[in-house]
């Protein structure tokens, strides 16, 4: 039995996600005495470095049309690779890239991924896989049924990259794989105009959702802002209606921060959102339904009405700065 | 050009959850329904490549219960030409790979320009049916398009990728998309349009039960509400106001961020 991890890269820079799918491999082939392999598709020198974890071996799979990435290329060469080593498991992160062109694989074995799972448990010989769905209001335990392989996907965090175990220097095996037609040209990727605000590097973020309901109530998340020293962010549906630019928006699409507080005023807090903010060290959740995921990562939440509470707050804000 | 839509009804976003008895999904009485919203970005993306072309017919195709009518005749009040009801009662939990199989044969025989649907649904958020369609039906894809340019000969198509870096995309038609939300704004429907839609044709068909039955590879054993990852303090025991003048004071003694 064995586990093939897909490595991700830009360039053959790697993806450092790609170490939290080692780790999760390293768990399962522990506990259920699998062994884990790692493939790296188009970067030789790349598959060198991934020698360096504690893995049975790495694939380098080689042709000159994974240079650039497109989902046909990396379908047939990761197809390739599969059938070649009949791996029990393959593991990856739930990226976008992944998110392109892993159906598609799956697809060629006539199913699905376990995908964008938050947690692993086995137990007693069998894995379940516990996934988000309904937006992150509940969680779903998964197992697999059928042939072998089973491909699962990680959301980004749920396991550490840095607990991916060193071992002592796994083999590298040259893998010459065949890619048939690529219909999609990519051009080069780019970042729209640089970003004018950087909120990675702000202490105080009042971020606002849905709940704020237009455009002119934004005006109360600034005033919020403002009293607290803060900058003014927002999830993804505010920038979509164009009420502020996308360069306040937080999340995967978004930007990543990580402030002392992060004020969420109005935001239900879907997982696309958490992952941009999770990480703050105080958060606040101000949402009048009780149920909100934003409320599972909240230091201090107030269920209720936001045109109520805000007001309240700035001015006792106010009257404690004074 | 011929556009197809695939659109999903899902239990709204403001709904309540609650879970069955046997904790394998929510309980669907009395519970409300909306489109996608990812899927409702397609549809308008559609409508809108139809008009610049000037021609052509955009389908919305739905695959659910009778309820998902609800979301077929709204569509068709916003301007789809026509649409196509994969109706069944279980078909709303097939695995992925079942679903783009069922879905596929059910359209295939449409011969589209162009497949598009959302990034993925609310509900499930398996976000893979579009691409597993496309490698069924043979069709280059494209995921998380946030800008179609149908004017030439190849389809050109902006991606969004991770930390706000996009890519664009050459490929020939027909090809499947799914759509980013906030890809355009959303057209209301308008009186004219709910009127127009009662003589639009919706072709009901069933979903290919050998498909359909087939074991899936991955099934639900139980849901739950998520477990909490910290011990949130809520303030004001339901009052917002209350609330507020407690949390500035542990924003200041707590937290002492003030």
């Amino acid at each position: 039995m064995s586990i093939l991890v897909f490595i991700e890269h830009k360039a053959g820079t790697l993806n450092k996600t790609s170490l939290e799918a080692i780790a999760a491999a390293q768990k399962l082939g522990t506990d259920m005495g699998a062994k884990v392999s790692a493939v790296v598709l188009g970067a030789s020198s790349l598959a060198n470095e991934i020698g360096a974890y504690d893995v049975e071996k790495v694939i380098s799979a080689e042709n000159d049309k994974l240079a650039d990435y497109t989902p046909d290329a990396y379908a047939d060469a990761l197809e390739k690779v599969i059938r070649a080593t009949n791996p029990s498991y393959v593991f990856m992160s739930h990226t976008y890239l992944a998110r392109d062109f892993a159906p598609k694989v799956a697809a060629r074995f006539q199913k699905g991924l376990i995908g964008d799972c938050i947690r692993m448990n086995v137990d007693g010989g069998k894995a379940t896989f516990t996934r988000r769905i309904f937006l992150g209001k509940l969680d779903a335990d998964v197992v697999a049924e059928g042939e072998p392989p089973t491909f699962v996907t990680f959301q980004s965090g749920a396991f550490r990259g840095d607990q991916a175990a060193k071992g002592s220097g796994a083999p590298v095996e040259s893998m010459n794989v065949e890619v048939g037609e690529v219909r999609m040209k990519p051009e080069a990727p780019f970042q729209e105009a640089k970003q004018a605000v950087d909120l990675s590097k702000a202490d105080i973020i009042v971020a606002v959702g849905r709940g704020i309901k237009s455009k002119d109530n934004l005006a109360l998340a600034e005033k919020l802002a403002e009293a607290l020293g803060g900058d003014l962010a927002a999830s993804r549906p505010i920038c979509d209606a164009e009420w502020l630019p996308i360069d306040r928006q937080i999340g995967s699409s978004g930007q990543t921060v990580a402030p002392k507080l992060y004020v969420a005023v109005g935001i239900s807090g879907a997982i696309q959102h958490l992952v941009g903010m999770k990480n703050s060290q105080t958060i606040v959740a101000i949402n009048k339904d009780p149920e909100a995921p934003i409320f599972d990562i909240a230091d201090y939440g107030i269920v209720g009405d936001l045109f109520e509470a805000v007001p309240v707050l700035i001015e006792e804000i106010k009257k404690l700065k004074s | 050009m011929k556009i197809l839509v695939l659109m999903k009804q899902v239990a709204n976003k403001d709904a309540v959850l609650r879970i069955n008895k046997d904790s394998t999904w929510i309980e669907e009485a009395d519970l409300s329904f909306e489109v996608n919203e990812s899927d409702g970005y397609a549809l308008e993306e559609a409508l809108r490549i139809r008009e610049k072309v000037g021609s052509g017919e955009v389908v919305v195709v739905s695959m659910g219960p009778a309820r998902a009518k609800s979301v077929i005749k709204d569509a068709l009040a916003r301007g789809a030409d026509r649409a196509i009801h994969v109706l069944g009662d279980n078909v709303v939990h097939l695995s992925p790979f079942a679903a783009a199989a069922v879905l596929a044969e059910a359209i295939r025989d449409e011969n589209a320009d162009l497949v598009m649907t959302g990034l993925q649904s609310d509900d499930y958020g398996y976000a893979q049916t579009g691409v597993i369609l496309a490698e069924i039906l043979g069709l280059p894809h494209a995921t998380i398009v946030i800008e179609v340019d149908a004017s030439g000969e190849q389809l050109r198509v902006k991606r969004e990728l991770e930390s706000g870096w996009y890519q664009w995309y050459t490929m020939p038609r027909p090809a499947l998309l799914t759509i980013q939300s906030g890809i355009s704004q959303i057209r209301y429907a308008t009186l004219k349009g709910i009127m127009a839609a009662k003589k639009k044709e919706i072709k009901e068909v069933s979903p290919n039960a050998e498909i359909a039955g087939q074991t899936s590879h991955q099934r639900i054993e139980k849901i739950y509400l998520p477990q909490k990852s910290k011990q949130t303090q809520f303030l004001g025991g339901g009052d917002a106001k209350k609330g507020a003048v407690e949390l500035a004071e542990k924003l200041r003694t707590e937290a002492r961020v003030i």
